[in-house]
């Protein structure tokens, strides 16, 4: 695999980290503050419904977490099971696309 | 290498590792449960009921503290390469540490 590639990979994962660290903070206080009583659906689709705030933030936070998982997966399966090549990153890219694709069909079902 | 075992930067490397494994293949899971929202609330509320079990609270705890310990061991990493302050790595891994203790805890204590 190039080198270049790999810087690249390495940036987005930094970059994406960073990017969540801010989105973590948010998403613990959250957690914290709605977990009180239990969950239910028509409570977190009170908050969620139309909000496109909500939508925008959860969106990025998404894309953020599958760029990030998917580098990090793909990093450890190189150094630990010594897997690389092709086969290897259609595994991660599949792994990409599936969470990209799950995780933009929770935020339809819970805003629109 | 044996002798690494006994270091504390060694255990954080591990934990940081190995918390981001199980986050990562934790996602899909998570959002596949919320996409449910699309079939309707009723069909997120019947998945979400399951949330009420002790045995799944503490799982879930686990989860928020895997997260805080994650993200805390991200900002040390980030820290270590992009400003080069080595010395403050101690600190940054009990800080680490005691803050997945926290926020796990918090997340007990909100949600029984």
């Amino acid at each position: 695999m190039s080198n270049r590639l790999e810087i690249k990979l390495w940036l987005a994962h930094r970059l994406t980290g960073m990017a969540l660290g801010l989105f973590v903070i948010i998403h613990l206080i959250t957690i914290m503050i709605v977990i009180q009583g239990g969950l239910s659906a028509a409570e977190i689709m009170e908050r969620t419904s139309s909000n496109f705030i909500v939508a925008i933030f959860y969106g990025l936070f998404v894309v953020a977490a599958a760029v990030h998982s998917a580098i990090g997966l793909r990093t450890v399966a190189q150094e630990v099971l010594k897997w690389n090549g092709t086969c290897l990153n259609v595994v991660i890219l599949t792994f990409f696309s599936f969470l990209c694709v799950v995780g933009m069909a929770a935020i339809i079902g819970l805003v629109l | 290498m044996k002798r690494n075992h006994d270091k504390k930067e060694y255990w954080a490397s591990f934990v940081q590792r190995w918390s981001g494994v199980v986050l990562a293949l934790f996602l899909p899971a998570h959002f596949l449960i919320l996409s449910l929202a699309l079939q309707g609330a009723e069909v997120l509320d019947s998945f979400l009921h399951w949330t009420d079990l002790p045995m799944v609270k503490f799982a879930e705890a686990g989860l928020v503290g895997l997260l805080a310990v994650h993200f805390m061991g991200g900002i040390r990493i980030l820290v270590i390469e992009f400003f080069r302050w080595a010395e403050w790595q101690g600190h940054l891994i009990t800080i680490a540490g005691c803050s997945a203790v926290a926020c796990g805890s918090l997340f007990l204590l909100r949600a029984f």
